[in-house]
């Protein structure tokens, strides 16, 4: 912006790298600075990374963290999508409904978790219920708010054109709202993983939620417990990109204004 | 006939509540409290003066945290997202720490920070400061480079340029931003108060199930969460319509 | 000169089109406008109608009850005969701007109305139209590549593809720069001429209007009645110079002033 010089492609990995570095002096040297003998060195954190691989222990918990948000999420797709769909088409219908929404809305998924396994127990279960509790709310309102800003001119086109309304809602509202239905949806991705993380902190037992709070609490390894949080980063972050990849097919990626 | 608009969806409502106590009274034997008896809990809380206590426990924190989060978030994030450069080199660090429960800190923030407020209000500050941060970015990338060169155009000096263009400009998405995070952070308060302190709405959800199986107390205190989570929302969105920050919605 | 008049004598007895007595009335506030008054008029099979007026008149609001997206407050809407009650695929109106489907290819958009057809027919539909509007190469392209001028021919090449009796079009060039205007009026008239469809166009620019039609209707403001109908009657290819063009065009003036007075 101020730079008015374009940077030049290299320079897009290169300045990542030094920043990168930098906070891994900071980090090495703080940890010898401080000689603290809990808090692992960014070394140490390698070693850590390898040991769980080995263990496959690693991959386990990965599948496990994994699995929750795809139940979930798709769950939680499978049901707001139609559901968002009719109650943005029928604005009296969200007229209902919508006030308990946004009640319940703001109900922390964690805030469930008594409720949770008063229903299903500790385990599975219980953290698939938290990631659809998670994601289900922004794909809803995405879905009801896609819906109510398809321009007016698509549906008379549409019936201009003979449709019924259920073929109207799945060939035009359906399409014109989905950009909007995928942000919500990656954001709802970005939730379910925050969720399953930390259901499996409180309410599981397997997972990389658990794994972050069992390696503390069996032997403050906090090595490990660093090397867990960056894979959470890491696979979170990867989960992101791939949704965002999905925004950028040609039929969709019409009504993203920032088309970068 | 003519019904008030807030009819149906008080009726619908209270449909809901009728089947819910329903169900519970047709299962002697479940856990699970009807809202009656929730409603119940939060009368008993009251009395005991326990509800005001944990509300404004619970609001302490997440002022904490949240404020902190803000003052340093935004301005970073805004100085970032102007240079280039600097973004570049620290975009993929800060999508790297996003995804990041802000509850897998709670070993380390136990580890600095002891058990406690200040653990929970790090919490807090954890969730809230990488999302602000890229809101922040965002909102400087957003600026339509014409606002941009006028100000250039006429000549402002760069204090004069952050105050009478930029300012302004990022506001309404700050002010987005800003609701949005501020519903993370509640959110990261209940969860950071069920681990890590003996107060607040979270504690009170934990400590009611352990201590007992009140689980009217339970749902009461979820109602609570809820109830005050919307209310800081609806706040912060009438902030949002001030008219010297609505300029941008009129855009279209 | 001017013929205020209903029917045109010597053309087929039947009209494609008919409107009687109609009345549209706009509910705003629990307050009733009205905004057309008493539309009586007669459209022949093939005959290419513009209808005119001061802005905010209710030209699209005619074209959109003839079409079938309101309903009247009074009188009725025939075509063939039969009473219009909402909106099909007989009669397609083409928008001002961002008509198209922006998730569907050129292909995918000409193809929107067709899927009853089977597979071959469908796709030569497709191509033929795609060469009528000249959008030949742009087969897979989405409406954000296509300039604004490509995209109202699109609009026109989706509307067509159907077969329709009659084809409505609101101001469709009316977003376009003044060049591009002339040559999609070029288009229009070859297309219409090839294909002899019913057109029914409203737009504000007079030149366009005595240039394109075979009668031209003008509203008065609201609430608008029919005030005139003249009849252009040059051949085409119309010679924008030529003494009856600018008696017509003047003509048309002298009637929108009046409109406007009113």
């Amino acid at each position: 912006m101020s730079s008015m010089i374009k940077p030049r492609t290299w320079e897009r990995f290169f300045w990542p790298l030094i920043a990168a570095a930098l906070l891994l002096a900071l980090w090495h040297y703080s940890v010898v600075w401080t000689a603290t003998k809990v808090f692992p060195s960014p070394m140490s954190v390698e070693k850590g990374i390898v040991e769980l691989f080995h263990k496959h222990v690693l991959w386990a918990d990965i599948e496990d963290s994994l699995r929750r948000v795809a139940i979930g999420f798709g769950l939680a797709v499978v049901i707001g999508v139609p559901l968002g769909l009719s109650l943005g088409w029928y604005p009296s219908a969200n007229q209902v409904v919508n006030p308990v929404i946004q009640i319940v809305r703001p109900i922390s998924p964690i805030a469930w978790i008594p409720v949770a396994i008063i229903f299903f127990g500790v385990g599975d279960r219980a953290a698939i219920f938290l990631v659809f509790l998670g994601s289900f709310f922004p794909i809803l309102v995405a879905c009801v708010s896609g819906v109510s800003s398809v321009p007016p001119i698509f549906r008379s086109a549409g019936r201009n054109f003979g449709l019924s309304t259920p073929q109207l809602l799945a060939r035009v509202v359906f399409p014109a709202a989905l950009p909007q239905i995928l942000i919500g949806a990656r954001l709802a991705l970005g939730i379910a993983w925050l969720v399953v993380v930390a259901g499996e902190m409180i309410a599981v037992d397997s997972g990389l939620g658990y794994l972050v709070i069992d390696s503390r609490n069996s032997g403050k390894r906090y090595d490990l417990v660093v090397a867990a949080m960056l894979m959470i980063g890491v696979i979170g972050l990867t989960l992101d990109f791939c949704f965002r990849r999905l925004e950028k097919i040609k039929s969709v990626r019409w009504g993203f204004r920032d088309a970068s | 006939m003519r019904f008030p608009r807030w009819l149906r969806p008080a009726l619908f409502i209270a449909a809901l509540l009728a089947i819910w106590e329903i169900a519970v009274d047709f299962h002697p034997g479940q856990i699970l409290p009807g809202p009656v008896s929730v409603a119940g809990g939060i009368v008993d809380l009251l009395q005991h003066g326990l509800l005001l206590k944990y509300v404004v426990a619970s609001l302490f924190r997440v002022t904490w945290g949240f404020v902190l989060a803000a003052v340093l978030a935004i301005p970073i994030g805004l100085t970032l997202g102007w240079y280039r450069r600097g973004e570049m080199a620290f975009n993929p660090l800060v999508q790297i720490f996003r995804p990041i429960s802000p509850l897998a800190w709670i070993p380390i923030a136990i580890l600095w920070f002891g058990v406690g407020d200040l653990a929970a209000i790090f919490l807090i500050f954890v969730g809230c400061f990488f999302p602000l941060l890229l809101t922040a970015m965002s909102a400087v990338h957003n600026i339509p480079d014409v606002y941009i060169n006028a100000g250039r155009n006429f000549g402002l000096s760069p204090s004069a340029f952050v105050s009478r263009v930029l300012y302004p400009a990022v506001i309404p998405q700050l002010l987005v931003g800003l609701r949005i995070t501020l519903g993370v952070a509640w959110l990261v308060v209940v969860a950071a108060e069920m681990i890590s302190v003996n107060s607040g709405l979270g504690f009170l959800i934990v400590d009611a199930r352990n201590a007992g199986n009140r689980y009217d107390l339970v749902i009461a205190g979820m109602v609570i969460i809820g109830a005050i989570g919307l209310l800081l929302d609806i706040g912060m969105r009438s902030l949002e319509q001030i008219k010297s920050f609505r300029w941008r919605y009129s855009e279209g | 000169m001017s013929q205020t008049q209903e029917v045109v004598p010597g053309i087929k007895s039947a009209p494609k089109l008919q409107a009687e007595h109609l009345g549209v009335v706009y509910d705003r506030d629990g307050q009733s406008m009205p905004v057309l008054d008493d539309i009586n008029l007669q459209v022949s099979d093939g005959e290419f109608i513009c209808l005119v007026g001061p802005s905010g008149c209710g030209k699209s609001t005619l074209l959109n009850a003839m079409a079938g997206f309101l309903s009247p407050a009074s009188g009725s809407v025939a075509i063939d005969g039969e009473t219009v009650t909402g909106p099909d695929p007989r009669r397609i109106l083409v928008f001002q701007e961002r008509g198209v489907f922006p998730w569907l290819t050129v292909e995918g958009n000409i193809g929107f109305g067709l899927s009853k057809l089977p597979r071959a027919e469908r796709e030569q539909r497709i191509a033929h139209y795609v060469k009528t509007v000249r959008l030949e190469g742009f087969e897979n392209s989405y409406p954000s590549d296509l300039s604004g001028g490509m995209k109202q021919r699109l609009q026109v090449a989706r509307a067509l593809a159907v077969n329709p009796d009659i084809l409505f079009l609101d101001e469709p060039f009316g977003a376009l720069d003044s060049i591009t205007r002339v040559i999609m009026r070029g288009e229009l008239l070859r297309i219409w001429q090839a294909e002899r469809r019913t057109i029914l166009f409203v737009t504000h620019d007079i030149d366009e209007a005595v240039q394109l039609a075979d009668r031209v209707v003008v509203l008065s403001s609201r609430p608008a009645r029919i005030q005139d109908v003249l009849t252009i009657d040059i051949a085409h290819p119309r010679n924008i110079s030529s003494p009856r063009y600018l008696e017509l065009r003047d003509e048309l003036l002298k009637q929108i002033g009046l409109a406007y007075e009113i």
